[in-house]
């Protein structure tokens, strides 16, 4: 497969999941918001903007309705929802040939969708708009990443488009668990309170987790096992086990098929990353430094998209014809 | 010009509709059909009003979804816009097509002969019968390409011609496209929509089938490898999802099921051209190339370009790679050089044309300079290296302060334009609204040209839509329709 085609498909990938990870999460917490006072909404938006990275030129003003506008439609704003599918689908455009109609209809219409003029004219702070507007969003990338799968072969492309979901899903979910460490787990022996209740539900539906966590412990939030279900969990796609798990999966995939001998720095840096998920427990985890662990887990994310980088897609002539 | 007993349909459909001198594809007469439009005619009339509305929304909005765009230069970036289309077919009898279909396979013969011979021994340069300084003074005309051997010396492996039909009927050429010609794809998808919006239709003529165009082109191009280079990796070089045939190429490369390469895709070492792939560098054999020859090489031809591969031409001149399109092929299709194809087809085959030529003025010639110039008024006037209807006057629809500063132009640069009189293009019917009514068209069937030649029963016909208009350029405001063949 071509360089450029694989590095296509990954950020098409990566652009979608970003997308549906920045709309469930207004989705969340403009619903959550309505249970609050209006004192702890500072704390709810700053947490959320935490979460999405602090993207530039975005800020907290004081008025959800305006962050909302903010973060769909601003495409000044490269983190906004619409920017994420424009680029998305823009890079979906270089790659026409080799995605499958189907793929490239679903993209292209939710795009047609979210780009009507009128629809940035008509998005005034209005509570029930966003909603529903943010369900339509994310139903779409829902049919997009269906098709995807059914569609499309399962060979070296796909797989590139797994490697891109699963490192940005993982990155993101690393991010939206330690902003919600202040909240959650900076005190150990903390005694919950009422609000509590309010963040690990947010916490737990920002990961659509919700239903999946009470099947494993039933509906009794606490924050350690939120801890372990959204980062160690084995069978739950978004947790953070099965996001590596599964970016693993696919470098081996892509790793057999390319046939490559120099693999070897990226086969180390994820396989590392993979034993340390799979073997870690809750306990030691939150008896250490739980940010850093976080913030180790994004920056081995990081190490495996330059590897990425530096084995397929942006290589040297030199050593590619030596070797 | 209804017929005695037309049907409601037709009288409500074709109330506006309007004959005059220019043939019209549809009626021989005022209300006398040419029969292969009767069962369309027919069909029509059988279907529930709104209908035909309603099934060119549902086409329109297809394209739409399906992306098959194309861009718009020089308005805001990234307009992008469906070719309109528009529902009713253009029906070419047998009969027709076999003398289309025989006429172009002789003229692309003769033009290759003729571009194997200027940039080889020049025999007709020397017997005098296109002059040199019609050919040298070209700005196509590649130096670089003199005493280069291509593969079964074909130069132009594609090609698409235009044709337009004079008021009696007589296919002509208007336009030769050597280089890069577009368009296939439209030709390609406007059948598909055809047959779903309008099956019955379709199947009760016998229409020729296009379908093997992508497969004839892949065979094409694979006979063009370079020697021994048995399974040929061939690739189609795009200059990006910027230019405004990104669709297309996409759409054959996928057809054929090979490799769409940019420029940044391809590395030359040892005069040898590589892909960058996810397992490393892969030797490339045919490049279908969709990039101008400017633009191509940096090294060799324009150095700011982006869009090509730096050491390409000298790998093509190793052998090692083959171009289709050749370098140079737009020298032949010069719109001074198209004066002389008669000529030229005289020459090397010795044979008459079988399509012939619009009459052409030379503005180097004084005798027709003085002439052009004093009927600017009446005449179409094409800067000569320029496609895509841009760079034209035409005389009966311009303003006296265009025709002012044709003239200066071509008082400057003389050899940068020729002269054609207005002709009107035939007229086929379109659907305006709930209505049926004649606009001018043209035709550019495609023609293959590799281990023999392939002449596709068809191609795009192409619709100025806006009433009265003569320029078909989708650019420009044209639209397209599928062009049905018949088998008998």
């Amino acid at each position: 497969m071509l360089s450029r085609v694989a590095d296509s498909l990954y950020w098409m990938s990566r652009y979608i999941e970003r997308a549906e990870h920045t709309t469930r999460l207004l989705d969340v917490n403009l619903n959550l918001m309505l249970d609050e006072s209006a004192a702890s909404a500072d704390r709810r938006w700053q947490r959320m903007l935490h979460a999405l990275g602090n993207p530039k030129s975005v800020v907290w003003a004081g008025d959800p309705y305006d962050l909302t506008r903010s973060l769909i439609f601003d495409t000044g704003n490269k983190a906004s929802i619409l920017s994420c599918i424009i680029s998305a689908r823009e890079n979906s455009r270089q790659v026409r040939e080799q995605i499958s109609t189907e793929q490239w209809q679903r993209l292209n219409s939710l795009f047609l969708q979210v780009t009507r003029p009128e629809l940035q004219l008509a998005a005034p702070a209005n509570s029930e708009q966003p909603t529903e507007f943010l369900q339509q969003v994310i139903e779409a990338i829902h049919q997009f990443q269906g098709v995807t799968d059914s569609t499309m072969s399962h060979g070296e492309g796909w797989h590139f488009i797994q490697v891109g979901r699963y490192i940005e899903r993982a990155t993101a979910t690393a991010l939206l668990l330690e902003a919600y460490h202040a909240d959650l787990w900076s005190q150990p022996e903390h005694v919950p309170e009422g609000n509590e209740y309010l963040f690990m539900m947010g916490l737990l539906r920002s990961a659509t987790a919700f239903e999946a966590y009470c099947k494993v412990y039933t509906a009794d939030l606490t924050p350690d096992r939120i801890l372990e279900f959204l980062l160690l969990d084995a069978e739950f796609p978004h947790s953070l086990r099965f996001a590596i798990d599964n970016l693993q999966h696919a470098l081996e995939s892509i790793d057999n098929e390319s046939g490559k001998s120099r693999a070897e720095p990226l086969r180390r840096l994820s396989g590392r990353l993979q034993a340390m998920l799979s073997y870690s427990s809750v306990d030691e985890i939150l008896t250490g430094d739980v940010v850093a662990y976080l913030r180790g887990i994004q920056i081995e994310c990081r190490a495996i998209h330059e590897a990425i980088y530096n084995l397929y897609i942006d290589y040297s002539v030199q050593a590619a014809l030596a070797g | 010009m209804l017929p005695a007993q037309a049907t409601q349909f037709e009288r409500e459909a074709l109330k506006n509709y309007l004959l005059d001198h220019a043939y019209d594809e549809m009626f021989s007469g005022t209300g006398v059909l040419h029969p292969h439009y009767e069962p369309l005619l027919e069909h029509f009339s059988s279907l529930p009003t709104d209908e035909l509305r309603r099934r060119k929304q549902a086409a329109d909005l297809s394209f739409l979804n399906q992306g098959i765009t194309f861009t718009v230069y020089g308005r805001d970036e990234g307009t992008e816009r469906i070719f309109p289309y528009d529902p009713v077919p253009r029906i070419v009898t047998a009969n027709e097509w076999a003398t289309v279909e025989r006429g172009l396979a002789q003229r692309i013969t003769a033009l290759n002969l003729f571009l194997k011979d200027i940039y080889n021994e020049g025999r007709i340069l020397k017997d005098g019968v296109v002059p040199r300084e019609i050919v040298y003074s070209c700005k196509h005309f590649r130096r670089q390409m003199v005493g280069l051997q291509v593969p079964r010396n074909v130069y132009v492996a594609v090609c698409g011609t235009d044709l337009i039909r004079m008021a009696d009927g007589e296919f002509v050429v208007l336009e030769d496209n050597l280089r890069v010609p577009s368009g296939v794809s439209y030709m390609l998808t406007n059948r598909r929509v055809m047959k779903r919006i309008f099956p019955q239709l379709f199947r009760s003529y016998n229409v020729r089938p296009i379908e093997q165009y992508t497969q004839l082109l892949l065979g094409t191009l694979r006979s063009l490898a370079p020697e021994g280079r048995p399974e040929p990796n061939i690739v189609l070089l795009s200059p990006g999802v910027f230019n405004s045939a990104y669709f297309e190429h996409a759409y054959l490369a996928r057809q054929m099921g090979i490799e769409l390469v940019e420029g940044r895709d391809l590395v030359t070492h040892n005069n040898v051209i590589y892909m960058r792939t996810t397992s490393g560098l892969r030797r490339v054999d045919v490049i279908y190339r969709r990039v101008d020859d400017d633009f191509i090489d940096p090294m060799s031809f324009r150095p700011d370009s982006i869009l090509g591969v730096a050491g390409l031409f000298n790998a093509y001149r190793a052998g090692n790679v083959t171009l289709a399109n050749a370098f140079g092929t737009g020298v032949a299709d010069d719109k001074a050089l198209y004066a002389y194809v008669p000529d030229i087809i005289h020459y090397y085959l010795s044979e008459d044309p079988i399509l012939p030529n619009v009459k052409t003025y030379l503005l180097t010639d004084p005798k027709s300079r003085q002439y052009v110039l004093a009927n600017l008024d009446k005449l179409v006037v094409k800067a000569v290296g320029e496609s895509g209807g841009y760079g034209m006057l035409i005389g009966p629809q311009s303003t006296a302060a265009e025709r002012e500063e044709f003239a200066r132009r071509i008082q400057a640069d003389p050899r940068n334009y020729i002269a054609q009189p207005t002709i009107s293009f035939s007229r086929a019917p379109c659907l305006i609204g709930d209505q049926l009514e004649p606009r001018h068209v043209d035709l550019r069937p495609y023609i293959l040209y590799g281990e023999k030649i392939n002449v596709v029963p068809g191609g795009l016909t192409r619709v100025a839509l806006k009433q009265g208009s003569l320029v078909v350029n989708s650019s420009q405001g044209g639209g397209s329709k599928d062009t049905w063949v018949l088998s008998q």
